[in-house]
């Protein structure tokens, strides 16, 4: 592409606004401003100068501010859409049938179109992920076109700038000195600007002082900390990155865990501890009894030897014992096991025993393990009981048939065949709680229920992910550049003296006029320079209150 | 005195010395008058400011003392919570103010503070038990950051509201003129919360109701207010007191919507009657009130406070939040209402940042996004946790 030539003969490369050495507005546009567009120091960015290929087309579109600003809100409303009704996973059914009734149930037939429409699980949705994915491409792409020759026109920034460029800055100073020698003005500006902790470089009669221009990279530098973030979140994707199971343990039982090869976790108590605090005002209002102090479960972690076969539980060497606390999880090889969730007094077994109904003569107790039920008790040689049903968590009847819901034993009911010297055929009889029915007719025995065993459960995830150190580096790197980009802002101010002794001075900040300002006081009065005035505040001071259309192309 | 009185005693302190330095920010409006007003008006500022960071200081005073008193840093319920931001807002407009010296922005800023301090108060005062979850130091650190940022960016809205108050004509109509009568209309709705409140508290008035809840439950709950809205299912137990006038569904919390209910009726009658006597509109009152400002250094202001706040809202609501939640729960992010309005608020002064980088968003369309910005800040506070939140209780 055609190379610009400026008028003072710097060759520069197509695009560019601002001659990359002297700064003289090269296109009519800039000429015919009156306050020039500092943002990129008008070096030519790559989205302005071509849009020929299908390449270029994408580039141009992902590279603009405006693009970028109208992607940030398409998110920003997607993601506000998953906080109208609860999402899924806060939803306490185990199908996707009872979540389809549970939506329409509780809230309606809105809730019933935004089941269907499935925004009940937006956040893993392919459209609202390809919409971060967007975000992502636009911040790289609008971060490469305008940084590279960003960084390129500050690294070779020159002292003396043209007449044209310096008219055109937003705070500009032009006339004779107030006071004193002429020929001690620039070492007096100088002297000030190197007290103001500037960078001063002096050609000649000319002066550039600048401050803070590492400033000018937090931008890119907090874009490429949302950019590794991105990453980190996308290497879940692959596998051994990251675990994310859960498991139920109960008192007393030993379990594999899920995800975590060769470890077993043993459940030796579940705690819950409440506050003994008298009800607050908020309690009662809320109907609150108690409100929750502690959740605990005391484990033993327990490796299989190296040779053991999968699942194998004899031999398990112990690893650790810990107790478990909500924010206080049991931390092991990357692994973590965190305190999540509980059931407290879970049926574990339940006694009866076999009575006789009308002299209420005990023939012997059984115990029934709720989760290991056994075929039959035998009580003597001639007494015993058959287990011929087991139903959990019985729900009713069906064609005769009890049914069970679950597998947990929430409800237990039982089909008992009691075999006794009296009736050595047996008597059949269905055990529920609160109810008995005997199929054939009054029997003579009856399971008569005693007392029930129960036990807590502890409700543990387990977690794995690789990537957190990555997202802290994201993260931190972002901090940074958010913090540079927005405590620290870049000043310049070119001074020159022309022949005559007068000044000509103008200034830039890329923000915070108010701090240069104050720093052009300084000098002003220190180098009795002339007054400087803001050529925008004038305009705007003229103009009233009008609104202003500016171009919005960025 | 026990701390905790004390530190209702310094909290009490606060808010008068809050509503002192609002009439003397009132006195600083300079005048033009040349007979040394405009001196005057100096000193009414420098004594503004002072009782302003004497205020400030009470209020230290009353979260230190209460934090001592419960054990954990007082920002665990409503009250707490929107007290301290209260406090954060001050303490924003302070720094703000002695790096600009602008008078005028403590005469938004301060009845804004007392507002939120006032409706923090409508909630239950004592002090609440912590559950396991928020047994955490991180917790404390990222509620604290957090409010802090949105005190900094909610002074943006400060300078936005100031701004639009002196640059939308109250004589022309126009949709800027509609909308700002809208969002001031909204305050007098706050007052008009905090004038029911008190009113029926006084009475001490209670009905007390049995409902059933979503998970079928039977449950009890007290109104404070005449029930115009029914629970789910409700049975009303206290005698001579009004029957609610409609049933709601078990996902409405009809208590809360009669609140709203309540807080609109008295908040519209105290509008309406500032139109019928004053026979203006509430922007015609204000705007001569506002004094002369170089409307270039109000947007400074705006921009600059988005720029000091994004920083510290970040840090505090997005990197502090996750790695508590990673310690507690194990993910760092799990997409929880609060969470996503967090998120929500950070991308919106994102966007905010960026439209600056282009021509023709400065001014009074900044000024707007920071009013709209604020606006999502309340959502978060005030309807995510009131209305949305709460679903999931294992918190
Ligand atoms: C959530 C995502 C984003 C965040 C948090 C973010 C953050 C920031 C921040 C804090 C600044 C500095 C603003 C200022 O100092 O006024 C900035 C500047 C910028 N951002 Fe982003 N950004 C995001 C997305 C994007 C996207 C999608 C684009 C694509 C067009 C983009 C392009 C830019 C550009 C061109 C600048 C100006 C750089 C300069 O001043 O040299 N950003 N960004």
């Amino acid at each position: 592409m055609e190379k610009i030539i400026c008028a003072c003969g710097h060759e520069n490369p197509f695009g560019t606004k601002l001659c990359e050495k002297c700064g003289r507005p090269l296109t009519e546009e800039e000429k015919n401003q009156k306050v020039l567009d500092m943002r990129y120091d008008g070096t030519a960015i790559r989205s302005k100068t071509r849009n020929k290929s299908i390449v270029d087309k994408i580039w141009n579109f992902f590279s603009s501010v405006k693009v970028g600003v109208s992607l940030i809100f398409i998110n920003l409303v997607a993601a506000s859409i998953g906080t109208i009704f609860p999402q899924e996973f806060f939803v306490n059914v185990a199908t996707e049938a009872e979540r389809e009734i549970y939506y329409e149930e509780t809230y309606g037939s809105l809730g019933k179109l935004y089941y269907a429409l499935g925004l009940s699980d937006v956040y893993s949705s392919w459209w609202f992920q390809i919409l971060v994915g967007m975000l992502g491409i636009s911040i790289i792409i609008a971060s490469l076109d305008r940084g590279i020759p960003l960084h390129r026109s500050l690294k070779n920034q020159r002292v003396k700038r043209h007449e044209s460029f310096m008219k055109r800055q937003r705070v500009v100073a032009e006339g004779s000195i107030t006071e004193g020698d002429s020929s001690k003005t620039l070492d007096l500006v100088e002297e000030q600007m190197k007290k103001l902790k500037y960078n001063v470089r002096r050609e000649g009669n000319a002066i550039l002082a600048e401050r803070g221009r590492f400033a000018r990279y937090g931008p890119y530098i907090n874009h490429v900390g949302l950019i590794v973030f991105l990453l980190g979140v996308m290497l879940r994707l692959l596998p051994g990155f990251y675990v994310d199971e859960s498991m139920w343990v109960r008192e007393g039982d030993i379990r594999a865990i899920p995800g975590m090869e060769g470890y077993f976790i043993e459940n030796e108590k579940f705690i819950l501890e409440l506050h003994d605090n008298e009800k607050t005002e908020a309690q009662i209002q809320q109907g609150v009894n108690a409100v929750a102090k502690n959740y605990q479960t005391n484990v033993k972690l327990y490796k299989q030897p190296d040779d053991a076969l999968p699942g194998q539980t004899d031999n398990l060497e112990l690893v650790k014992e810990y107790s478990i606390r909500v924010n206080h999880p049991l931390q092991h090889e990357g692994y973590s096991l965190y305190q999540m969730d509980f059931r407290l007094n879970e049926l574990k077994g339940m006694n009866f025993t076999l009575t006789n109904k009308e002299t209420g003569e005990e023939l012997g107790d059984v115990k029934v393990d709720l989760t290991n039920p056994q075929k039959e008790y035998v009580i003597d040689e001639q007494t015993k009981v058959d287990l011929l049903g087991y139903y959990p968590d019985f729900s009713g009847f069906k064609n005769g048939e009890p049914q069970t819901a679950t597998s947990n034993p929430n409800n237990p009911a039982f089909i008992f065949k009691m075999t006794t010297p009296e009736k050595p055929d047996g008597e059949v009889s269905f055990v529920a709680i609160k109810q008995t029915i005997e199929p054939n007719g009054d029997n003579a025995y009856k399971m008569t229920f005693k007392s029930v065993e129960t036990r807590n459960m502890s409700g543990l995830t387990v977690h794995k992910d690789k990537t957190i150190p990555i997202l802290f580096v994201g993260g931190f790197i972002f901090m940074l550049g958010v913090a540079i980009g927005s405590y620290w802002n870049h000043r310049r101010i070119w001074v020159e003296q022309l022949q005559d002794g007068t000044i000509r001075l103008a200034a830039h900040a890329n923000k915070n006029w108010f701090n240069i300002k104050k720093d052009l006081t300084a000098i002003t009065e220190y180098a009795h320079l002339p007054q400087f005035i803001d050529q925008v505040e004038k305009e705007n001071d003229e103009e009233g209150q009008k609104e202003k259309e500016g171009d919005n192309t960025l | 005195m026990s701390l905790i009185d004390l530190s209702g005693n310094l909290l009490f302190v606060a808010f008068i010395a809050y509503l002192v330095g609002t009439l003397l920010f009132g006195g600083a409006i300079k005048s033009n008058k040349p007979d040394g007003a405009a001196k005057r008006a100096d000193n009414w500022g420098k004594l503004a400011i002072i009782v302003t960071i004497i205020g400030f200081l009470a209020q230290l005073g009353y979260f230190i003392t209460r934090w001592i008193h419960s054990g954990h840093a007082p920002v665990s319920n409503m009250f707490e919570f929107t007290t301290a931001f209260g406090m954060f807002i001050i303490g924003a407009f302070i720094l703000i103010y002695y790096m600009y010296r602008l008078t005028a922005l403590g005469l938004v800023a301060l009845p804004i503070a007392l507002l939120i301090i006032g409706y923090a108060a409508m909630f239950p005062r004592d002090v609440t038990p912590l559950v396991p979850s928020l047994q955490s130091y991180w917790l404390t650190i990222h509620v604290i950051t957090a409010a802090l940022g949105q005190a900094i960016l909610a002074i943006s809205a400060v300078a936005g509201l100031i701004y639009l108050l002196k640059a939308v004509d109250p004589k022309v109509k126009s949709r800027g003129r509609f909308w700002l009568e809208a969002v001031l209309y909204f305050i007098v709705l706050v007052v008009g919360f905090i004038v029911v409140t008190v009113i029926f508290r006084s009475m001490g008035y209670e009905a007390v109701f049995n409902y059933v809840d979503k998970n079928g439950a039977e449950q009890e709950i007290i109104y404070n207010m005449p029930a115009v809205f029914g629970m789910n299912d409700y049975v009303l137990l206290t005698d001579d007191v009004m029957e609610p006038i409609a049933e709601m569904p078990p996902v409405i919390n009809a208590k809360k919507l009669t609140v709203v209910f309540w807080s609109f009726i008295a908040g519209s009658i105290i509008y309406l009657l500032i139109r019928l006597i004053t026979r203006r509109r509430i922007l015609a009152i204000l705007h001569p009130l506002v004094p002369k400002i170089n409307f270039n250094l109000l947007d400074e202001i705006g921009y600059r406070s988005v720029l000091i706040g994004f920083p510290v809202f970040s840090l505090g609501a997005l990197v502090f939040a996750m790695i508590w939640a990673q310690e507690a729960w194990g993910r760092f992010w799990g997409w929880d209402p609060k969470e996503v309005w967090a998120l929500i608020t950070w991308l919106f002064y994102a966007a905010f940042l960026h439209l600056r980088l282009s021509k023709g968003w400065e001014g009074k369309k900044s000024a707007w996004l920071a009013l709209i910005g604020f606006a999502i800040i309340l959502f978060n506070l005030i309807v995510v946790n009131l209305v949305i939140a709460g679903l999931h209780s294992y918190a």
